[in-house]
């Protein structure tokens, strides 16, 4: 991501989940943080009809010099930040290549086509096994565990901010980041950053 | 963030749609109406969440063809004033566009936005309005980044008003949705006072009105004012041109797809062989600036979502130039080198331009992408869309569905626009057999419930949602009622505009700007109506199945059921789940059961999960709502419900 101290220009980073997780709260916390510092900053959404249950990604593009188009080309991804295993290798299956890092929260959410049985599951260490291979370093962050601990398995989003800023694959500076989550979660704000520095706590062990 | 933010000069990361009520305020607008819909809704969203605070007026009207005719109302006053659409709208709204085009606007400007959905991510079809500005005679203007979509629209109600006409500003799902950079431009401080001027206007002998005949007369006015238009758009900053002086090939493209080409010309590394012409005016086309770059092109593609509307006229510009000599190699949807479905992205442009300049093109080593694609074989499964956990519809078509096969005659489901769309696959069990447009089952249930001369007995019931009864559905009501057309129409009240992100409606007794109104009661203007209604809690599945059977069998003229029950997403924000469920495990005796797991495989709520290990269902904590409505259904009790 950094050569010579330089970030990669432009940084793509793919965040995914399924509908109602919160992918968009996480591109726009990430994205707004980036933008006070200076970057411009592309996201692109799958929102709409997709909130119901599908699977979702945003795509973030930042650049010191120009405003980005908000699609990453495949193969193009330099970060893949996964709310949800399988949505994280179908991402990284499209969007990868041989030096992409992965952050992904390991818990499974079961489609109405599993549930259904016209697909199947896959075993969920196979599944983990499947992301490392395809990823030139991979940080495991039981986000939802971890939110559930903090009474709503809502917070995910922000343990998981909280390890992308821990990561230093993305010039997010913990500060900027809590400030903007202030901005953005008035209501819960101190769940929030409780979460916020959790996930940075576990992508240090990590 | 605000968009009302009087910061100028910073910058901000807005969507499209706000960049759009950004660029709004900054025109000075004193009106702002809107029909909610994917991708747009968000215009009229952040506009009314500041107009109190800036002083304008903003509201959810009915319909989008109430909605511009406001505007237009709003325009002859001498207001500054925008309608926002998608691209369906637009449909709605053109009976009055094509009128409004002869009268001419008032002395301020007015401004139709217009999202249109590539591949139609959340719509019922991807139809292009850009061809529909070309019709209607206007000028139309697309941005072709965050930025623009702010400046354009500032811009734009300059140019209505100077030429006395409504503009469009097309956007699409990439620019409304998508999010960049904005820098903030200044507020206006003048206030003007509304005022219908009917003192004659001295130049034309008539008093002032806003008529569209003559038709011919008018019709000539309004080539004029696009002859107009055309001389302006030649040195606008929204048209522009990067590359070497003499490309290999030259790429004409709009909107997203500017981006899309940069960023195709970029990954491949081609910068100093190819030439982009990036359009912001689309209509009427600029074509001395569009001349002047494509005098010496030997080749050109055209990279434009989604009809080739670029194409066909900067083709037939060019052809029709005395002095073109050979004319150049076109390339783009009619060479099949891009696709006039679907939208675009930087992969299928760069394809496009591979396959033109013989270039080959290799993102990523080929055994990592055969790793990749292996693993997305045999451990990426499916996730289709589906009812939200919770969500009333689920239990309205499980109640429909049970109703319909109790009857026994074939009965059948004609459906509408909005989340319960979702029916037509197996989130509502496959009950919708027909869907088109908003209004448009009720439409149909209409025809099909006088044809009993013809033998036909089927039971029709027309399920539409509580903001489309209002939109569309009224008329259609109206006249099965008068007519006796024998249907039921199945009025699915969540209390929201759930589809487009929970925009008040009529039903809901609040306005755009939060302010509270008297609801029009659906039920009381079915009975004024004179239809006979009942009003079902479809959570009470065993007696919303049997007010279904019972209105079916009764049968002679059109009927109404509403189905009552509060969006669970608007619902949770409000208050805590109302039940605990949970599995009792010695009484799921799973496979064995002979229910054919009725939870997980048919009912497929999302929140009820199957345990391979234990060959039992379960309750997955994070995502079930407590909603209750799986214990009813599960034969053997197994599923418990505690209330909280």
């Amino acid at each position: 991501m950094r050569t010579k101290g330089r970030w990669k220009d432009p940084l793509n980073l793919v965040i995914t989940g399924v509908g109602g997780q919160g992918n968009v709260l996480i591109s726009l916390v990430v994205g707004k943080a980036l933008v006070d510092a200076g970057y411009f900053v592309t996201i692109g959404e799958t929102y709409g009809a997709s909130q119901r249950g599908g699977p979702v990604m945003s795509h973030v593009r930042i650049s010191k010099d120009t405003q980005y188009s908000p699609f990453i080309p495949d193969g193009f991804a330099d970060i893949v930040l996964g709310m949800e295993p399988v949505e994280t290798l179908r991402m990284l299956s499209r969007y990868g290549n041989p030096s992409v890092v992965t952050i992904v929260n390991p818990r499974p959410i079961y489609s109405i086509d599993v549930t259904g049985g016209q697909a199947s599951y896959p075993d969920l260490d196979e599944l983990m096994s499947a992301i490392r291979q395809l990823s030139a370093k991979v940080w495991v962050v039981n986000a939802t565990e971890e939110a559930q601990k903090m009474g709503s398995a809502m917070f995910a989003n922000s343990v998981l901010i909280g390890a992308l800023v821990a990561s230093k694959v993305m010039p997010l500076d913990k500060e900027r980041v809590e400030l903007v989550l202030r901005e953005t979660f008035p209501k819960e704000i101190d769940a929030n950053i409780l979460a916020f520095r959790k996930g940075m706590e576990l992508a240090k062990l990590e | 963030m605000s968009i009302a933010l009087n910061a100028p000069g910073t910058s901000q990361l807005f969507i499209g749609n706000e960049a759009i009520a950004r660029g709004a305020l900054e025109a000075g607008i004193g009106f702002a109406a809107a029909y909610p819909g994917t991708p747009s809704s968000e215009i009229i969203g952040s506009l009314a969440q500041v107009a109190k605070d800036v002083g304008i007026y903003v509201e959810w009207s009915v319909n989008e063809k109430v909605a511009v005719e406001a505007a237009a109302g709003v325009s002859f006053a001498g207001i500054r004033a925008l309608a926002a659409m998608k691209q369906n709208g637009v449909n709605v709204a053109c009976d009055f566009l094509s009128n409004l085009v002869m009268s001419g606007i008032g002395k301020r400007g007015l401004v139709l936005i217009v999202c249109d959905d590539p591949s139609a991510i959340s719509s019922s079809n991807e139809q292009d309005t850009r061809p529909v500005a070309k019709w209607l005679d206007i000028p139309l203007v697309e941005p072709g980044d965050f930025q623009e979509a702010k400046d354009m629209t500032r811009w734009l109600f300059d140019l209505s008003e100077e030429l006395g006409t409504i503009c469009m500003l097309r956007s699409v799902t990439r620019i409304a949705h998508a999010r960049g950079n904005v820098k903030l431009g200044e507020l206006p401080q003048i206030r003007h006072k509304a005022f219908f001027d009917q003192v004659h206007d001295l130049s034309n002998l008539m008093p002032t009105r806003y008529i569209p005949v003559p038709s011919p007369v008018r019709h000539l006015f309004q080539h004029m004012r696009l002859n107009r238009a055309k001389e302006k758009f030649e040195t606008v900053p929204f048209n522009r041109y990067v590359g070497p002086r003499n490309p290999e090939l030259l790429i004409v493209t709009c909107g997203s797809c500017w981006l899309y080409s940069l960023d195709a010309v970029k990954a491949l590394k081609i910068d100093d062989r190819v030439g982009i012409l990036k359009l912001g005016t689309l209509w009427p086309l600029p074509e001395k600036f569009i001349q002047d770059h494509v005098a010496n092109a030997e080749k050109i593609l055209f990279v434009e979502e989604i009809d080739p509307f670029l194409e066909q006229n900067v083709v037939e510009f060019i052809a029709s130039l005395p002095s073109i000599g050979r004319l150049p190699a076109f390339y783009g949807k009619r060479s099949g080198h891009l696709n006039a479905y679907g939208e675009l992205n930087p992969d299928t442009v760069i394809k496009a331009i591979c396959s033109i300049m013989n270039l080959t093109y290799q993102p990523r080593p080929v055994d990592f992408s055969s790793r990749a694609e292996s693993f997305k074989k045999s451990h990426v499964p499916e996730r289709s869309m589906t009812f939200c956990p919770g969500c009333p519809h689920r239990a309205t078509f499980w109640a429909i569905k049970n109703a319909l096969k109790l009857d026994g005659r074939n009965g059948f489901v004609t459906g509408d626009i909005g989340c319960y769309s979702m029916a037509i696959g197996p989130a509502g069990f496959m009950q919708v057999r027909t869907m088109h447009c908003m209004g448009a089952g009720a439409g149909i249930a209409n025809g099909l419930g006088k044809l009993g001369q013809f033998g036909f007995d089927q039971p029709v019931l027309a399920v539409v949602g509580d903001s489309t009864f209002y939109h569309a559905t009224i008329p259609a009501l109206v006249n099965g009622i008068y007519n006796k057309s024998n249907f039921i129409l199945v009025i699915l009240d969540n209390s929201a505009t759930a589809m487009t992100g929970f925009q008040p409606h009529p039903g809901t007794g609040m306005t755009a700007m939060g302010e509270p109104t008297d609801v029009v009661s659906m039920e009381a203007l079915c009975r004024a109506l004179g239809a006979k209604v009942e009003v079902c809690d479809p959570f009470d599945l065993k007696s919303t199945t049997a007010t279904l059977l019972d209105m079916m069998a009764q049968g002679g003229g059109a009927k109404v059921v509403i189905m009552r029950r509060e969006c669970e997403l608007v619902r949770s924000k409000k208050q805590q789940a109302p039940y605990r469920v949970c599995v009792d495990e010695k009484k799921c005796i799973g496979e064995s059961c002979g229910c054919d797991r009725l939870c997980t495989r048919v009912f497929l709520c999302p929140g009820l999960i199957w345990d391979k290990k234990a060959g039992k269902a379960k309750i997955d904590d994070v995502i079930c709502t407590g909603c209750g409505v799986c214990a009813d259904i599960c034969p053997r009790g197994a599923i418990v419900k505690e209330a909280r």
